[in-house]
């Protein structure tokens, strides 16, 4: 399946789970990370069981410097 | 004379916000933030770059034991700005926010009528909104209703480094306003920073004048001391301005030498 990952199509198994999305992109996502799935925010404690679907779009975001 | 600020419920001994963009290395920002003495920093919020490498603000912040104020820059509509501080939240744990609604990439002027919006929303859902507002009082009045903790409204544009364009709206803003007023935007060198404090802000928040500065730890020491002298001033009272001279030696005494 396709899942748009910031952005950018990415292919994933069936049944993968936004956390090991997250894991795949970021070392230590316990703080400082934050994910909007289908443009709504996706509470931390929800990303274990959230499993993604094909065609979904994810931000994966962080703290940078700025503004 | 060090009366603390008393912004979104709590006591702040620095009345200088510092903004993390344009500081060439991590290094010079921990050498700049250190030396403002600031007590808040803000941090924008954008993808995740696993190719970028170079440490964390987030680290940083932490490490010197700052408050973080996350902030929406770059949303251009209330939904996105709405959205983003909903993850900034999330994210820090913090429901503190500083709202930026841009209207236009060339002035990066807010929109106020979105700017507005978001803050009605955002403080209907439990935030502490600093929202970076026009030099216009009456979106100053209407950001104050709308239950924000502060108003912030530039001096000139973002990084402009042009000062106050306008301080006869930043002494209504101020006159007007029971929230603490922080000027946010085009800050050029320590003298604006001064200004805005004699003008009666409460605070300044500021990011390119040291960031960009050849040398930002210097900087960020001025802007330190021009934010306490500035308050120090407004707090003691100027004489007005006057076209003619006012002698300040008396005229008695004067002895017959001529």
């Amino acid at each position: 399946m396709t899942v748009l990952v910031n952005g950018e199509p990415r292919l994933l198994e069936p049944g993968t789970t936004v956390e090991a999305l997250v894991r795949t992109l970021v070392e230590e996502p316990e703080r400082g990370v934050a994910v909007a799935l289908d443009r709504e925010v996706l509470p931390r404690r929800a990303w274990g069981e959230t499993t993604l679907r094909d065609g979904q779009e994810i931000e994966v975001l962080q703290a940078v410097a700025g503004g | 004379m060090a009366e603390p600020l008393l912004l979104g419920g709590r006591e702040w001994g620095s009345r200088l916000i510092m903004g993390t963009g344009g500081f060439r290395s991590l290094a010079e920002m921990e050498a700049a933030l250190v030396a403002s003495g600031a007590e808040i920093v803000t941090v924008a919020l954008r993808r995740v770059d696993p190719a970028a490498r170079q440490g964390s603000p987030l680290e940083l912040v932490e490490r010197l034991g700052l408050f973080l104020l996350p902030n929406t820059a770059g949303c251009y509509t209330a939904r996105e700005a709405v959205r983003t501080a909903r993850l900034a939240r999330e994210a820090f744990g913090t429901p503190w926010v500083k709202l930026e609604v841009i209207g236009d990439d060339r002035t990066l002027h807010p929109d106020p009528v979105e700017l507005v919006v978001a803050a009605e929303q955002l403080v209907a859902d439990g935030f502490t909104v600093l929202p970076y507002a026009g030099d216009d009082p009456i979106v100053a009045r209407r950001l104050e209703a709308a239950g924000c903790a502060a108003v912030m409204p530039l001096g000139s544009p973002i990084g402009s480094g042009r000062g106050i364009d306008n301080p006869h709206n930043i002494r209504l803003i101020v006159e007007q306003s029971s929230v603490p007023v922080i000027l946010d935007a085009g800050i050029g060198t320590a003298s604006d920073a001064a200004l805005a404090m004699e003008l009666g802000c409460d605070g300044v928040l500021l990011a390119s004048s040291v960031s960009r500065a050849d040398d930002p730890a210097e900087m960020a020491t001025a802007m330190r001391l021009a934010v306490e002298a500035g308050r120090a001033a407004r707090r003691a009272g100027r004489i007005p301005q006057r076209l003619h001279a006012q002698a300040s030696t008396a005229e008695a005494g004067r002895p017959a030498l001529g």
